[in-house]
């Protein structure tokens, strides 16, 4: 444990990137998953089969091989992100954490879209029919009725997406961002005789980053019930 | 029908002639001639005595540094300078070093060489290992049989010709790695992936300025990209590099050191330094003075 201690600047900074990672990753794919969801219970039947396929084709890839898209097949089609260049504090914001956000992103959501449409299908029929009844459109039908039930509905889910999402910032340790499991790395190497102590630190640190997610989920659901 | 078939046999030529293409890496395959030690003995009881009994013996080795450890696909066994240090130390142990079914070459990545030394998956490592008091507190270490230090790859268009012109930019190394920490020292920024080579992806594509680690590997890599990256700057670290084995067996390392002091006197050290780093431009050093077993 000393040398998590002697050295703990940088694992906050580390755990700082994980969360940063978890963050706008998570807030892209909440709106993607979103996007998507309309997209796939809309009436749009193009935009219905784009969606789907879209879902089938990026949730069954290992995030590693989007991640190695984004990191090596990518760059050779123009597609680098090098024009990210934010520093802000001692947080670097480059092609790399951009590169991770893409990759993290566009898995996630298809995960969020499958939730949320696990609560879609939770709002009975007859809500839908009866907002189209009344001269809403499909926008006002998913804004006002559908959606804020389907968003309560689909909390446990999402949150299951979220957290998993968090553990997977990880696969950015080999993507170029100095994360928590990048830093855990650095630190077992240099301390072999420490390993059992740094790995458990960093597994604390997960577990309670997990737990806050976990924790946010569970208030968010108490107070949408719906009484 | 028949014209998918014909599509089919053309992409698996093309993919075949690919892949021979990549394959085409682990420099030109010299590797030196050890003669087996016919009349290896050893005190009764100790490890060496167990290994040359038993005929077999495991050895961690890397499989993707040019000119160190490198498997090529399809190869029977690694090649590479740590590779040919393995063979040295493996036949005076009187086991023919190139017999696949005695000696298992086992990769070893940085991050379990220690874990594998413990559990007794292999019984040396020779995979670039630095000499560290951190290491030696978990398994034995002897050597160094090879001295390297850190330096630059960068593309050959470059003006950048040490860390003090690269302050505060991006430079790639291994997740993990004593060099990737190094660089954060010398005031870079450290991007960290999982192998060198797709380091090398990277400062190929421009994404980072440069890539660092032991002169050694970047000159394999240098040789590899010719006229496009190079090798730059004076070594600004140190590295030993030395032998790895079980803290379990403390008699090995007067056998390894041996071993080595032999192999120096006879030359063979020598002969395995210019067959695989020979080529990329780095001339053979003097033979670096061994730590001593007592301690």
């Amino acid at each position: 444990m000393d040398a998590v201690l002697e050295s703990l600047p940088d694992v906050f900074r580390a755990f700082g990137y994980t969360v940063l990672l978890f963050l706008v990753s998570g807030v892209f794919s909440l709106i993607g998953g979103t996007l998507l969801v309309a997209m796939r219970v809309g009436p749009v039947s193009v935009l219905n089969k784009a969606a789907a396929t879209y879902v089938t084709l990026v949730r069954n890839t290992p995030l590693l091989a989007v991640f190695f898209f984004f990191s090596f097949a990518a760059p050779k089609i123009g597609i680098n992100f090098k024009w990210v260049d934010v520093h802000i504090g001692t947080f670097d914001f480059t092609s790399f954490f951009s590169t991770a956000v893409v990759a993290l992103t566009l898995y996630t959501s298809t995960f969020v879209c499958e939730a949320l449409r696990s609560g879609v299908n939770a709002v009975p029929l007859g809500q839908a029919e009866a907002a189209r009844a009344i001269g809403l459109p499909f926008s006002g039908v998913m804004r006002a009725v559908v959606l804020p039930q389907a968003f309560r509905a689909s909390v446990p889910p999402v949150a299951s997406a979220l957290i998993a999402l968090l553990k997977n910032t990880s696969v950015a340790a080999v993507f170029g961002v100095i994360e928590a499991a990048s830093q855990m790395k650095i630190m077992t190497n240099n301390n072999a005789d420490e390993r059992w102590g740094i790995f458990i630190a960093f597994a604390l640190g997960y577990v309670l980053l997990v737990e806050v997610v976990s924790l946010a989920a569970g208030t968010l659901e108490r107070r949408w019930r719906i009484a | 029908m028949r014209f998918t078939r014909t599509k089919a046999i053309v992409a698996t030529a093309a993919l075949a002639l690919s892949l021979a293409a990549c394959g085409d890496a682990g420099g030109d395959g010299e590797t030196v001639d050890v003669d087996v030690a016919d009349d290896a003995s050893f005190d009764a009881g100790t490890r060496m005595a167990e290994l040359a009994d038993q005929g077999t013996i495991n050895v961690g080795v890397k499989f993707d540094q040019p000119g160190l450890g490198f498997n090529e696909t399809g190869a029977d066994m690694p090649t590479g300078f740590d590779v040919d240090i393995a063979k040295i130390l493996v036949a005076s142990l009187g086991i023919d070093p190139n017999d696949t079914s005695k000696v298992k070459y086992i990769e070893t990545i940085s991050d379990n060489r220690e874990p594998f030394l413990e559990e007794g998956k292999v019984d040396l490592v020779l995979a670039s290992y630095s000499i560290t008091d951190e290491r030696r507190a978990v398994v034995g270490q002897t050597g160094p049989y090879m001295l390297t230090g850190q330096q630059l790859l960068v593309p050959e268009d470059s003006d950048a010709e040490s860390p003090e012109d690269l302050q505060g930019k991006e430079v790639c190394s291994v997740t993990g790695s004593t060099s990737l920490d190094n660089a954060k020292a010398q005031g870079m920024k450290p991007v960290g992936f999982d192998t060198y080579s797709q380091c090398v992806d990277k400062v190929l594509d421009g994404t980072v300025e440069a890539m660092t680690t032991d002169g050694t590997i970047l000159a394999g890599y240098a040789a590899q990209n010719e006229g496009e990256l190079k090798v730059v700057g004076d070594p600004f670290s140190e590295e030993r590099i030395g032998v790895g084995y079980s803290k379990d067996f403390p008699e090995m390392c007067q056998w390894i050191n041996d071993t080595l002091e032999e192999a120096n006197e006879a030359g063979t050290w020598a002969e395995a330094f210019e067959a695989n780093l020979g080529a990329s431009g780095v001339e053979t050093p003097d033979f670096p003075e061994l730590d001593s077993c007592e301690s």
